[in-house]
């Protein structure tokens, strides 16, 4: 596995449930975080969202362009109705191509994309959901030996999320809301300190 | 899905296609295309990137199906209500004063997004002196536009999106229902034209006043999104609207400073003189 200073990017993902805890990993995530966030929710299309809002309210947060570049301190949430692609450059694609696991933008979609620019260099974050959306792209994570983390199912709204990636491999990380938000203070400590 | 596709045997891949068929995706976003790749090699029951390589190199129709595979994309009738509103309510006015009006819509899909500019043009009584050139690299695409049938199932969303791009006709006027499909009535049709067109490598071919490629661009890096402005900027008259998708920039392309800003959330731009 890297060590945690070598990590690229945070990628988190979630469905129905993951709001509250969004807005506190959001909330307590030192400022600015050392590498880029990348954030994944299901959402609608097709109608005004207030998510960006929403979550802006502890952190700014951007609904990238395509092409952005992505960068340290700097929070993505992946846009209503295209897929998020984490190129190699470090720069974002949009995708319309169809939805997969029902839902476009699809956690899995920008998991895979991650590792496959980042490798063992990724850190991912699943949280609750009702589908099994991301659990093949935490589990592929977790084989190429980036950080793999699932909310712990007891601690989630809705389970069938990480639970579903927690039956599909090994080498995951069971954590909760508090236990996320120290690791993730103790990384950026750590990329900092190295500095 | 079968084993992941490694940079050296993307890098190959692109080399083969361009070498045995002239198709040139070396431009393209990396990311997505991979994962178009990825999603072929499922659907096509190709067990290996080595047999994928094989089977390009020798099979020519492998490769045709291959390409309207990847190059499919999904599409809507009026898809970002408020691009058409804009449209309906900035550009329209101003392309009035032509006397014969020039659109086209590069990268079409399936056609869904030219008969809602048809719809627009029809409304604002300008259809009979407009010539919509529609293209896209996919022949498939081309096809199935060019029929004008459209799922019945996606009509509702559809109708939803007209209404809420400032549409007040009834919706149902535009097409016939056919069992599951919707046909969209000929007289929408009259002035359209499909064709090919490869933007990577084909060229300026006519003057318009109006270039809408939306969600082509995502599709590309930057490098090819800079060359395919160029040729936009060559093939629009003075002050020629053109128009991208909404998550869509020109933020990174070379030609930005030819262009100025009509309305910058809706991505709507203009040639300067």
């Amino acid at each position: 596995m890297a060590t945690p200073e070598s990590y690229k990017i945070l990628v988190i993902g979630g469905s129905a449930g993951s709001m509250p805890v969004l807005t506190a990993l959001i909330k307590e995530l030192p400022v600015p975080f050392p590498m880029p966030v990348v954030i994944v929710i299901h959402r609608l299309k097709n109608v005004q969202s207030e998510l960006s809002a929403l979550l802006s309210a502890e952190q700014k947060i951007t609904e990238p362009d395509d092409k952005d570049s992505l960068l340290p301190g700097h929070i993505y949430l992946a846009p209503q109705n295209y897929h998020l692609l984490i190129e190699a450059d470090g720069t974002i694609s949009l995708d319309y191509s169809e939805p997969v696991n029902f839902s476009r933008p699809a956690i899995d979609v920008s998991f895979d994309s991650a590792v496959e620019a980042f490798g063992k260099k990724t850190l991912a974050i699943l949280l609750s959901g009702a589908n099994k959306d991301g659990a093949a792209g935490i589990c592929r994570i977790a084989g190429s030996g980036g950080m793999a983390i699932v909310q712990d199912p007891l601690t989630a709204a809705f389970s069938t999320m990480p639970r579903a990636a927690l039956n599909q491999c090994t080498g995951l990380h069971t954590m909760t809301v508090n236990e996320m938000i120290r690791y993730l203070r103790n990384i950026s400590t750590k990329i900092n300190t190295e500095k | 899905m079968v084993e992941e596709i490694s940079h050296t045997d993307f890098t190959e891949l692109l080399r083969i296609i361009q070498q045995r068929y002239g198709y040139d995706f070396t431009d393209y976003s990396a990311a997505s295309l991979k994962r178009r790749f990825s999603r072929f090699t499922g659907f096509a029951g190709v067990h290996s990137t080595f047999e994928l390589k094989h089977r390009l190199l020798n099979e020519e129709p492998f490769f045709r199906e291959m390409v309207r595979y990847i190059t499919v994309n999904v599409t809507e009738m009026f898809r970002d209500p408020s691009f058409y509103k804009v449209l309906r309510e900035q550009v329209l006015p101003r392309l009035a004063s032509y006397p014969i009006i020039k659109i086209w819509h590069a990268g079409c899909s399936t056609g869904e997004e030219v008969y809602s500019m048809a719809i627009l043009m029809e409304e604002a009584g300008l259809l009979d002196r407009c010539r919509i050139y529609a293209t896209d690299i996919n022949e498939g695409n081309l096809e199935q536009a060019e029929s004008g049938v459209i799922a019945l199932k996606d009509m509702k969303e559809y109708t939803a999106n007209y209404m809420q791009s400032g549409g007040i006709s009834d919706f149902s006027n535009y097409y016939t229902a056919h069992y599951d499909k919707a046909i969209i009535r000929p007289f929408l049709r009259r002035n359209i034209i499909f064709f090919q067109h490869n933007l990577v490598t084909d060229q300026v071919f006519n003057e318009f006043q109006l270039i809408c490629c939306r969600n082509v661009f995502i599709y590309f890096n930057r490098a090819l999104q800079s060359r395919v402005v160029k040729l936009f900027y060559e093939s629009l008259t003075s002050l020629g609207y053109l128009a991208l998708g909404i998550k869509e920039s020109l933020l990174y392309n070379d030609e930005r400073a030819k262009f100025e800003t009509v309305n910058l959330a809706n991505k709507i731009f203009r040639r300067k003189m």
